[in-house]
This record gives C-alpha cells, structure tokens and sequence, in this order.
C-alpha cells in the first residue's frame, strides 16, 4: 500500500463504514465502533464455519535485533488467559470437533479456527479473549521457545533450498525488512524473552489493527451479533496502526549469489526483482504482472517458457512468481532447473533469450485469450472453498487493501491489455537490478548427465 | 507432466478411511450410467461446474515386475498428447475450455481429478475420454516427462523425510510394491519403453477397476452420459490382475541412516489393523489420543508442549487398501531426538499399562464425530471422498453410520485395542540425521 493510505489517520478507521454498493452475493463487511474490521462470507452448503482474525502486524514490523517476535508470539498465543490454561484454546476446539491454527508473514499474523457452524460463539469468545487478556506463564516460554528453534531446524536448516531464498532475500532488500526471514536469525531467535513478547503483544494486539473474516454457514446478523458481543468491548490501542517501515533506496546493481550444497538434487536457478505490490484503487499494475506470471509459465505445455525452454529441451521445470498481496513493494521471480547436461550458462542464456523475445513480441493473442479463460473459471472454482476466500479476503485485508479492492480484482485481471502486459514486462523482465541466484549440488552428488553438464560448464569458465 | 511432488509411500488413503455422519444429510444417489457404471453423486446447482473423481484400483502396484515407475509415466503422460492432438495442443484445448484436469497415482489407485465448467461440460468430458482412451506416448513427450520424473527421483534421494520413508516401507513391505517408491529408480525408469507405457496403460485403465464419484452441478441422467462417454472406449479389464494382500515384515528396532543436517527425521511404525477387525475404532479413538490428535494428543504434550524437543509429532492408522501399519513421524535436534525417541516409547507404554481417561475419551469422540461433516465442504472434496469410500469397499450409507461407531467405543475397547497392538518393542524407528547417543539395533 502507499505512504498516503498508511497514514490514514486513527480517527478515520474508527469512523464507521457505509453500507457497500455493489457487493458479491454471499459477501457482507462492517466495522465496530472499536475499529475491528470484519468481512461476512456466506456458504450454506456444509455446516462449517471459518473464523480467521488477521492482525495488521507481522515480521517486517519487527525491530532490528528482535528477527522472530512475531512469529513467537504467535505461539505464546496459545498459551492461556485469565479464563483459559496454556493449551485450553487448542484442546477446547478440538473436544468441539473442530481444527485450530496460526500463520504469521511479514506483513500480518493469522489465527484461525474451522469448526461446526453452531461453536462459532465459543471460538468467539476465546478468541477475543486473548486479543486483551494473554497471560504468559514464566514455565512456558522457554520451552516455547526451543518449539520454534525447532520450527527454523525443521522448515529452514533442514531445507537448502529455504535456506538459499533466506540469503537471496538478504541480498535482494538493501534496507527494508523483507529482507528478514519471518522465522528470524537464529542467534536472535535464542535471545528472545517474555519481556520481548509482551512488549509486542501490548503494542500491536488490538480490535483496531485486526480484521475478523468469517465465512460458511453463517448470516451476516448472525455474525454481526457476535462479533458486537464478543469483540466490541475490547478497548482499542490509540497507537496500534502499523507504523511506515523502511523503504528501499534506488537499487543499481544486478547481484548474482551462488550456493553449492550436497542436500541439492539438482542445479536451481531463481531470479528476483523488487515489483510494485497491489495497492487501494491501484491495482493495475499488479494485475498486469499476475497476468504476466501465467502468460510466462503458468502452464507446463503451453506458456512461453515453457515453449521455449521445456519443450525445446533446455528445462526441466519453468516457473514464474508473483504475489502482489503485500504491504510494501515485493518480488516477481522467474526459476529454471536446467535440463541434465545443458550447462546452466547455456540455460541462462536461453532464458535471457526467450524473454528479450518476449519483451520484443509481446503476448501471443490467443494464449492472453487462454490465460483470460483461466482466470475465469478459476474464479468460478473459488466458489468452492469459503475458506479460500476467507484467505482472499482477510490477506486482502491485512495488507491494506479495502474491500471493493478485493471484490473488484477478478475484474480487474480481466481487463488486462496486450499494452498493460508489455508495460509490466518492461518492469520487471528489464530490470538491470535483478538477483540472480543458482543453488548447485555439490559435484559427486549429481547423476552421470550431470557430471558432464558441469563438465561443460567448467570449460566454459562457470564456476559451479 | 510431473509435478515436483513425491508420493508417500502408503500414506495416500489415510484420510479416506474414517467417514461419519454429518449434522446434516448428505444426499448420495448412487446411480447406474446407461452402459452400466456405477456412480455415486452428490447434486448441488449453486456453483456453475462438476468435480469429479475417478479412481483406477490398484495404481502403481500394477507395475509389472522390473518396470517401477511403468504406471506413474504413463500417468503423467495422459495429459501430453491424445487423438489428434500433440501434447501442446491437448493443452490448449483443455484452457480454452477453463477445465481442469489432474492426474495422479499412489499405491493403492490412480486418480484422476477433473473440473468442468457447465457451460462446456461435454467438451472438457470429451477431451478426459481422449486422454483416457487414445493417449500418444509421442517421443518427445516421453522423453521429457521422464526427465521431469527423474528429477523427482533425484530429489527423494536428498529429502531427509523421503529419505525415512522409504526404508520403513523397505523394511515393512518385502517383495510387495508397497515397499518401494511408486516412481521407481533412476534405472528403472531409464529402461522404459513407449511399448511400457502402452502395457502399462493396458495393466491399469479399465472398467473392471474404476470408481466413480462425482458433486455438484449436474443431474443424474446428465452424469450417466457423460461418465459413458469418458469411459465407454476404455477395455472392460485390466491386463493385470489386482494387486495381492501385503504381508507386513516389519521388526522392532533402530535404523540410523546418516545425513548431514542439523536435525534427525523420524518416522516409525508397528503393525496396525484393517478397517474390518471389530477393534479397529477402537484404534482409531486410541490413535487420536495417543498420537493423531494435534495439540491435544499424549505426545505432543510430553515431547512438545513440556519440554520443547519437537515442532511437530504425530501418529495415524495408516491404511491401505493392500496392508496397514500404525505409524508416526517428527524431526528432532541431533542432541535432543534420543530423548523424543525414549519418550515415544514411554508414552507407548503408559498408554497399555493406564488406558485413558472418561474425559480424554469423551474429547476424543466429540473431535472425530464433530470433525467429520466438516469434511463434506466443497464440491472437490465430496467427489475425492465419495470415490475413496468405493475404493475402500465402504457402503454409500457408511456417512450415517460410521459416527455411531465411534460413538460406541468405550475405555475399555481402548485399552484392550492397547494390549493387543500397542507394543513399543515392536516399533521401528528409522533416524535421519546425526543423533546424538542413538544406537542402531542392526
């Protein structure tokens, strides 16, 4: 989102939101006096309900030294209230016959419950309860606190490749805090406290920087109802808005960052380069760049990597990533395996190629056609899972969209030109900034094709 | 293609074998196409396309012996080229039509996931009949996807809980096919032919092993057609016979099998029991408070929750349509995981010797009974549960009976299902890593 709508001061949000024109059928939004913002997704078809309760507040917002709070928070979370014991949240829904969890991001952290419609009161009222009331017994932090050490061992240490996309992130963000993991460094993960998570609870945990999603079998009254009973008398926090972040500076040069390791099956190339997020009422770009991604390689048979590189023999694997969901700007990012033998030199270059080509031709008529028709049935699909588009909704949300900027992304994507599509091309296909990454196997770990593959290279002059 | 995912070696099913009774009815017409396929269907007109799942029984366990991986790459092939169509234009046929087809296989089936917008139903059926029934094999397409499957192949090799997984099932599962990877060997796969992937698609698509399920915006008479019309061409058997009872070889003991990294991968397993033995809710509801149960089971709370030695451990009935184990699985630091293994043994062991609470009885049943309707959220979901349930051989009227099941288990069928199954010196536990103080029994 920009600097204007971040801005937007306190005294607006708690203003009270009109009625909406022309909403989605099925989809209802209002906004409590305390400033908690809450979107109404009505299905009937399974008596299932979601409460998902976004806080607008997440890793990047973290303080340097301080890598992880969030996220560990995010566990202390479920660790008691005045009303319930450590864990009592989490057995409470389960003995109801319902799921229970927790995600955080950079830009928001997420708690989420599924259950039988008629236990949304008392997902409710647990819920709220520990939007004020958390209470952080001294036995349970530290062990806490070796779950997520644990967390990092098993989703990063034990993964090269998520390693590798922590460094990249590194080198890719000179100054704003995307380029943090969201688990956190380690070293400052071990130096963590209750103090530290306290702090961060009684700064950012609030009815005002939240967004309550409840979608399924449930009506908007319905909701209404209990959303005013159980989360309207939590006082809102005057300074709880997300504060500006960092920005980047002007980046000027390209950097390419190389890792062996002996976990890698097979060289990986990945390119990255800073791209406008989805912003209120500005989201063209993004919807162009989203368009992009599927023209690029959103098929294995038909896109134009993997035209030009899977079926020619270059690739094993194209892909193309780009998620405009996000407070500041993000990355659009391309990926190659290179086909065993072909040198990754030459399967660089033939991806260097093939999107000058594009940059050059533009679109293929017919194939925007396809990707248009994909869109449009994808959002027929969508129908089907309430939960999925309470992830729509609430990430919408979280990141400072309104909820017309969500109703109206279908169509946006919809209108997307041939014009809309070169333009985005040129931003980021272009750029003279990207990252350039290869995570390599070590040597005598790879395949005989392989071995002459970096055989290859190594004539050529590649280092590998 | 492939898809850069590798199936668990017996862990696809799972999920399928427990159904209940939903709060609410769900309304299952079974019908008889007008060829004579059967076909179970949840009807619902709200949302404009049909899911629909078939799955072909057997799957990858009717690779003929020394051709692993024959079936997962005729799989991945059917969607590279059919008819008259190269594998380029297939794929721009199905987009211009916003259908959406998948194709997968595991041990016990391969499944076929399709979506199909109403305002172009026949077309997007008429494009599965032809993958299903006239798929081309071209050699180019062939030799890609086998690069593609070697590179799963590749990546099982270096993936730590791949890794465990399928020297349990090694160990598990003798000369079954179970006890190897559905994609084979990077040897294996190298020798196939076109010739291969023609018998291999002789071995698995066939009437006589298809189930058929599907949900959503479609009538009864409108769905026997169509599902005559994708699998009317298709031979009536399979020129494989269905795959053979596993017979479990499992031993109790410790394997360590070294890798550099700063955590062990565990996964284990004991015997189990098949869905027919009178016990096995009785299992099902000591699984969940044992081990399958989240947060709220034993051994999260000891290994987790007290002592912080894991992110994640976890336990279920492993069933296949083949054999069953009772299995389990977490990751642990190097110096930490041989406490996380002895207290796996140690809540094992207390769970014989104590039973369970009324209460943890109670939670246990309120969970499975509750969370069973919520499964039945989606038109998807509803079709790749409908045709699980024929897989497995359950009845259509097993959604309304199945919570009664569970309801009618008591403490004591628990610790009896305990005393007989549960024992800790009959679980094998396979490491991954560089444990600290662990030692291999062989």
């Amino acid at each position: 989102m920009n600097i204007l709508s971040r801005l937007t001061p306190f005294a607006l949000v708690l203003a009270a939101t009109p009625a909406l024109a022309e909403m989605p059928k099925g989809i209802s939004h209002f906004t409590l006096d305390n400033g908690l913002e809450a979107v109404v997704i009505e299905d009937h078809r399974a008596p299932v309900v979601v409460q998902m309760l976004w806080y607008r507040i997440g890793s990047a917002d973290e303080q340097p030294g301080k890598s992880g709070i969030a996220h560990y928070l995010e566990h202390l979370m479920f660790k008691g209230t005045d009303k319930l014991a450590a864990g009592e949240l989490s057995k409470t829904v389960t003995a109801n016959g319902g799921m229970d969890n927790a995600f955080t991001s950079y830009d928001f952290t997420t708690y989420f419950q599924r259950i039988a419609s008629d236990r949304l009161p008392l997902i409710m009222e647990m819920e709220s309860d520990r939007m004020a009331n958390l209470r952080i017994g001294e036995d349970d932090w530290q062990a806490e606190r070796q779950v997520v050490l644990e967390e990092r061992s098993q989703r990063t240490d034990s993964d090269p490749g998520s390693q590798f996309a922590e460094e990249r992130s590194a080198v890719q963000f000179y100054n704003h805090p995307y380029g943090r993991p969201v688990i956190g460094w380690r070293q400052e993960m071990e130096g963590l406290t209750r103090e530290d998570a306290i702090a961060w609870y009684d700064a950012h945990y609030a009815p005002n920087a939240a967004v309550l999603v409840v979608a399924g079998d449930v009506t908007a009254d319905q909701v209404r109802e209990l959303a005013q009973k159980y989360y309207g008398p939590v006082p809102p926090k005057p300074d709880a808005a997300r504060k500006p972040r960092p920005q980047e500076p002007v980046q000027r040069s390209p950097r390419r960052i190389e890792r062996v390791d002996a976990r890698v099956a097979q060289p990986v190339l990945i390119r990255t380069v800073i791209a406008p997020e989805r912003n209120p009422g500005d989201q063209q770009t993004a919807a162009a760049l989203t368009v992009l991604a599927d023209l690029l390689a959103g098929s294995a048979q038909t896109s134009v990597l993997a035209r030009d590189l899977v079926l020619t023999g270059k690739a094993l694997y194209v892909n193309a990533f780009y998620d405009g969901l996000s407070v500041d700007p993000t990355t659009f990012g391309i990926s190659l395996v290179p086909v065993p033998g072909v040198p990754n030199d030459e399967a660089e270059a033939a991806l260097d190629a093939a999107l000058t080509k594009f940059l050059t031709d533009g679109p293929d008529p017919a194939q925007l056609e396809r990707v248009k028709t994909s869109i449009r049935a994808a959002r027929v699909y969508a129908q089907d899972s309430a939960h999925g588009r309470a992830y729509d909704y609430g990430q919408g949300l979280a990141v400072g969209l309104t909820v017309e900027d969500v109703n109206d992304w279908p169509d946006i994507l919809a209108a997307v030109t041939p014009e809309d599509i070169r333009a985005a091309a040129k931003l980021v296909l272009d750029s003279k900034v990207s990252v350039t990454g290869w995570l390599l196997p070590a040597p005598d770990t790879t395949d005989e094709a392989a071995r002459s593959a970096s055989a290859d290279a190594a004539k050529s002059g590649e280092i590998e | 293609m492939i898809r850069a995912v590798f199936t668990l070696a017996f862990a696809a099913l799972v999920s399928l074998t427990a159904m209940g009774q939903g709060a609410r009815a769900i309304d299952i017409q079974e019908i008889t196409s007008p060829g004579g396929i059967k076909v179970w269907l949840v009807e619902d007109h709200s949302i404009p396309f049909t899911a629909l799942s078939l799955m072909f029984r057997g799957g990858a366990s009717l690779d003929a012996p020394g051709k692993r991986g024959q079936i997962s790459l005729m799989t991945a092939l059917l969607e590279e080229g059919s008819g008259d169509m190269s594998s380029v234009q297939y794929a721009e046929a199905v987009e211009g039509l916003g259908a959406q087809n998948r194709f997968d296989v595991g041990d016990d089936a391969l499944i076929v996931s399709a979506r199909m917008l109403t305002e172009n139903r026949d077309q997007a059926a008429g494009l599965l009949r032809q993958a299903l029934t006239e798929p081309r094999f071209d050699p180019d397409a062939v030799e890609r996807v086998r690069g593609q499957l070697q590179a799963v192949i590749r990546s099982e090799a270096t993936d730590p809980n791949a890794i465990a997984a399928k020297e349990l099932a090694r160990q598990a599962w003798g000369d079954h096919p179970y006890a190897t990877s559905v994609n084979g060997t990077a040897g294996s796969v190298a020798s196939l032919t076109r010739d291969d992937l023609v018998a291999a698609k002789d071995r698995i698509l066939a009437r006589d092993r298809v189930v058929v399920a599907a949900a959503g915006d479609i009538t009864g008479e409108e769905l026997g057609k169509l599902i005559d019309s994708v699998l009317g061409g298709l031979p009536e058997t399979g020129s494989a016979p269905l795959p053979q009872p596993a017979s479990l070889q499992l031993t109790g003991g410790v394997t360590v099998i070294d890798w550099d990294s700063p955590q062990t991968v565990v996964n284990f397993a004991q015997p189990g029991l098949p869905m027919s033995d009178p016990d096995y809710f009785a299992a099902f509801v000591a699984d969940h408070i044992l081990g399958g149960g989240g947060f709220s089971s034993r051994l999260m709370e000891e290994i987790r929750e007290k002592r912080g030695l894991t992110y994640g451990v976890g336990t279920g009935l492993s069933n296949g349509v083949y054999g069953e184990t009772w299995q389990g699985g977490m990751a642990s630091a190097n110096d930490k995981v041989a406490e996380a293994v002895d207290l796996i043994r140690q809540v094992w062991d207390r769970f014989v010797t104590e039973g369970v609470t009324e209460k943890e009885l109670a939670d246990a049943k309120t969970y499975l009974t509750g969370e069973y309707p919520l499964r039945f959220d989606g038109n998807g979901k509803i079709a790749s549960i409908l045709a699980g349930m024929q897989l497995i051989g359950l009845p259509a009227d097993y959604v309304n009976t199945r919570n009664s099941k569970i309801e009618a288990v008591t403490a004591e069928d628990v610790q009896r299902v305990a005393r007989r199954l549960l024992h800790s010196d009959q679980i094998r536990f396979v490491l991954v890593g560089r444990p600290d103080g662990v030692e291999a029994t062989d």
